[in-house]
């Protein structure tokens, strides 16, 4: 029975990883984006963080301290809403208190990221986004290995446009490669500031690194957003940047890369 | 007995860890009943070791955060040209990001030919008195992943502290991952004998950097380990057009002038957003020199000044 070997993933139809080789890209604003993208587009979504020392999503979606409930099945996830459209699992909301360190070496990361993958009683989702720390270590082999009996739909590989951040997504390229995670493709994020006073466009972190790791690499671009402060902000302060600014071109490239995703999804 | 002794099973957690024998993957290990017992965690000789070798070291210096992207190797890079501006001054720079190694392009050292693979190899030469020290000059591909769990990681931090002739040096400046995991317990336990001065921390003004960089100092005093100060990176983007500053990483609970007002610790200064730090970086070059009079090189020279040349109490 596949309901049963699959257990509480039986019911997850997507499962995507957001990762990079570099921190500090935008890993977990890329998920959190993604995430109410789709909720926005009508989708039942669940992000499973495992960033075991970094974890940011539950500030991004303004979930703060939580309680974690067992149930008969494992764990609840934290719902952002009354209408359980949006499910989270993240550290965060199992550490007392949210400065507290988690320094823990790489087989207990492994052991609770199994737990995470295989105890969460998701339920019934569209969408399941796994955000990741940055590396090619324990967290990500303890992802992967946990999720081999789902079918992963694939990765989503986030760089800055410099040649320092796309040397460290290569090496990830050859993660997804060795460990078999289809590549569905690439976003290149804080792809040019545009200021606001006078419009003068300044490539902060360089530019094009993005596509050009996407043509090298023989993978999809996915397509490039812009740093923008109110992005930073609506992440920092967790407020959902999708209905603030659908005006803005942040929003219309998160929205373009969004419908490139599930087109990648649908084609496979 | 070996961290990871050769007839431990795939995912050992180590026998020198706190959950030697009692994990999961310890079942039907033929160490598990000595690792268990504890015998096994006894004070890593290497410890000592390395003690020996430091001790023609005569500042030991790691630059943390708990966020990623920060600009960690960007500030260690920079430090490192800073101090061995004056010739007469010895630096090396040990560069523990395995997974994500990017001291070698920022240093202009990316594509060096190793000539075997010794660890003596592993030392490159910025300047004559200006060593780096990094696993990516083993990788041989710029598409080599190095994808390795805790132990293995932990193996060849100690290699590097251990198994290296350090010599006589002014400064060893260690750049870390983003995390409190592995590589910082490692660095931290090897190099508990022969002393650390102390950490540098850098984060970028957001709240999202500092809830990190709050655990990464609290690991910092659960280890020890002092704390020099902190860096904000990031601090403001002036447009090179109109010259109207931007924040394009807002402080919205006061950036790491109120965290260090909160917690008691140095704030070293604070760097703006520069295009070209990241394009000197990209190049390999040193940002400090190559834009001088920018007020970027200022900030970074302004910490490096204020806090190695001057300060003596610190060091």
């Amino acid at each position: 029975d596949i309901g049963s070997e699959k257990g509480n993933l039986a019911q997850v139809r997507h499962v995507v990883l957001v990762l990079s080789g570099k921190g500090g890209v935008g890993k977990s604003t890329l998920t959190t984006e993604l995430a109410l993208a789709l909720r926005h587009a009508g989708k039942k979504v669940g992000i499973l963080d495992v960033d075991l020392c970094g974890p940011s999503i539950p500030r991004m979606l303004c979930v703060g301290r939580q309680d974690v409930h067992q149930c008969d099945a494992g764990w609840v996830p934290v719902y952002t809403d009354a209408q359980k459209s949006l499910a989270l699992m993240s550290i965060g909301f199992l550490l007392e208190n949210p400065d507290d360190a988690v320094v823990w070496r790489g087989p207990k990361k492994t052991a609770l990221i199994g737990q995470f993958v295989s105890d969460v009683a998701w339920g019934e989702l569209d969408f399941l986004l796994v955000d990741t720390p940055p590396g090619t270590s324990d967290e990500h082999l303890a992802v992967v290995e946990n999720l081999r009996k789902h079918k992963v739909d694939g990765a989503i590989l986030v760089t800055t446009p410099q040649a320092v951040s796309t040397g460290d997504v290569r090496r990830e390229i050859t993660f997804c490669k060795k460990t078999g995670l289809r590549i569905l493709g690439i976003v290149e994020n804080m792809s040019g500031f545009v200021c606001p006073h006078c419009s003068e466009c300044s490539n902060i972190f360089s530019k094009g690194g993005g596509e050009e790791l996407a043509k090298l690499s023989g993978s999809p671009f996915l397509g490039c957003i812009p740093l923008d402060p109110q992005l930073s902000t609506s992440v920092e302060e967790g407020k959902d940047f999708i209905q603030a600014f659908p005006e803005s071109a942040t929003f219309s490239a998160i929205s373009h890369i969004a419908q490139a995703v599930l087109a990648n999804i649908a084609a496979a | 007995m070996a961290d990871v002794p050769s007839d431990a099973p795939e995912h050992c957690p180590g026998t020198s860890s706190v959950e030697a024998g009692k994990t999961s993957a310890c079942q039907g290990c033929p160490n598990q009943r000595i690792c268990a017992s504890g015998a096994a965690r006894t004070p890593d000789p290497a410890i000592e070791e390395i003690k020996q070798k430091m001790a023609s070291v005569k500042h030991k210096i790691l630059v943390l955060s708990g966020k990623g992207g920060v600009g960690k190797s960007t500030f260690s890079a920079q430090l490192v040209y800073g101090l061995a501006s004056d010739t007469s001054t010895e630096v090396a720079l040990l560069d523990v990001d395995i997974c994500g190694p990017s001291i070698p392009k920022m240093m202009g050292l990316e594509g060096e030919q190793v000539v075997d693979y010794s660890l003596c190899s592993l030392f490159q030469y910025v300047e004559d008195n200006l060593a780096v020290m990094s696993i990516g000059f083993l990788l041989s591909s710029p598409d080599d992943a190095v994808i390795w769990r805790g132990p293995k990681k932990n193996g060849m931090i100690k290699q590097f502290l251990r198994d290296v002739d350090w010599g006589e040096l002014d400064y060893l400046i260690v750049d870390t991952p983003p995390g409190t995991s592995d590589e910082h317990l490692s660095v931290v336990q090897y190099l508990s004998g022969a002393g650390v001065d102390g950490a540098i921390i850098i984060t970028t003004p957001q709240e999202l950097s500092l809830q990190d960089v709050r655990k990464e100092i609290g690991f910092c005093r659960k280890v020890k380990l002092p704390i020099i100060g902190v860096v904000e990176n990031m601090s403001g983007f002036v447009c090179p057009k109109c010259k109207n500053t931007s924040q394009i990483f807002p402080p919205t609970t006061g950036g790491a002038e109120k965290m260090c007002s909160d917690m008691q610790l140095p704030l070293l200064g604070q760097v703006p957003l520069d295009p070209r730090i990241g394009k000197s970086c990209d190049e390999g070059r040193s940002f400090l020199s190559l834009e001088a009079e920018s007020p970027a090189a200022a900030a970074f020279s302004s910490i490096i000044q204020s806090e190695f040349m001057c300060n003596q109490t610190v060091l």
